[in-house]
């Protein structure tokens, strides 16, 4: 634990002079870091504080619960002296009806129109349910919410959500805390080409390379939890996706080479002597 | 006299004419950014003393926690 700390107050300033110079607009707001983070399932509020701070993050989600099972304002003390915007969810829905509400109740409590929306068919997939998620993303839009969708990798549906005017669009890697990663790069990328609002790789990611694989497809910015929460070593994974994000976004801007059938050498055959 | 009524999925019997101010006082020490629900609808902050609950309401009593 104490070599994370060290890590992150080696790296941090390097990483910042890097971010600064490729900010990211989600919902008209200006982001520095592309890391979205779940804030569930971590063992104390210590630990949150560390992992947030590790993470770089300036936007985590939350939830909303009945009260008797309900973390307290300790926990909205440490996020606040963070200094991270709060993104509420709507986990759990099953109905847009549900959502809607949830939506609803949660800027009322938070004080904010955004929402990540979450609309699952089942609890054993915890797979978006894509027709209740239309009608819940199109009601929210008309009550004036900037709505962050969770969806499936299918690139109509997310351009479905961007046409009624969902400010990004969050396709899944892979289930929910399933660890699995990208399973369709294909889709993601595919997705990327079909919306002008940002998309944002949400759910599946197992470990650092994913979040890397998901910016160098072109994601605009990577939400994630259970990898980090969930690690061995969370302040460690957190740091970890960190620079994950970093590196596959510089990746992106750079250009990889083509993939090749054959070598091509890198060193010049010109001059080669006959020994 | 009392009223029935369920509040986060549980029958209470309440005084008649408590409020959902009332309610949210007894309920919510130690939380932050409270969230009402009554039968389904969003009762705003600013209705919470004036809101008397009626028989048979279904209330949930919602706060802020960790998710992903």
């Amino acid at each position: 634990m104490q070599k994370d700390r060290e890590l992150t107050e080696e790296l941090a300033p390097a990483l910042e002079q890097e971010e600064a110079t490729d900010p990211f607009t989600l919902g008209g707001e200006t982001f520095t870091s592309r890391l979205i983070l779940g804030t569930g399932g971590l063992p104390s509020l210590d630990v949150l504080e560390r992992v947030v701070r590790s993470s770089g993050t300036q936007l985590v989600t939350v939830a909303l619960r009945r009260v008797e099972a309900a973390a307290g304002s300790a926990m909205l003390e440490v996020l606040s002296r963070c200094g991270v915007r709060l993104l509420p969810n709507t986990a759990g829905c099953q109905t847009a009806r549900e959502a809607v509400l949830t939506a609803q109740l949660s800027r009322e409590a938070f004080e904010t129109d955004w929402v990540k929306l979450e609309v699952i068919g089942d609890d054993r997939t915890l797979l978006p349910d894509a027709v209740e998620l239309m009608d819940a993303a199109e009601q929210l839009v008309a009550d004036g919410f900037t709505v962050l969708a969770y969806t499936t990798d299918d690139p109509i549906l997310g351009r479905r959500l961007a046409d009624v005017g969902c400010a990004a669009v969050m396709p899944l890697g892979s289930p929910i805390g399933s660890g699995l990663g990208i399973r369709n790069p294909y889709n993601i990328a595919l997705l990327r080409e079909e919306v002008s609002v940002p998309v944002v790789l949400d759910a599946g990611i197992g470990t650092a390379s994913d979040a890397a694989l998901a910016m160098e497809l072109g994601c605009d910015a990577v939400l994630l939890a259970s990898a980090v929460t969930r690690a061995r070593e969370p302040v460690q994974m957190a740091l970890a996706m960190r620079q994950a994000v970093e590196g596959g976004r510089l990746a992106h801007g750079a250009g990889r080479i083509p993939r090749r059938w054959l070598a091509e050498a890198s060193t010049s055959m010109q001059g080669l002597p006959e020994l | 006299m009392t009223i029935s009524l369920t509040v986060n999925g549980s029958p209470v019997e309440l005084a008649d004419g408590t409020t959902v101010a009332a309610l949210v006082e007894q309920r919510t020490s130690g939380h932050d950014r409270v969230a009402v629900a009554r039968n389904g609808d969003v009762v705003p902050r600013s209705s919470w003393a004036t809101t008397e609950l009626a028989p048979g309401d279904r209330l949930e009593v919602l706060a802020p926690t960790a998710g992903g």
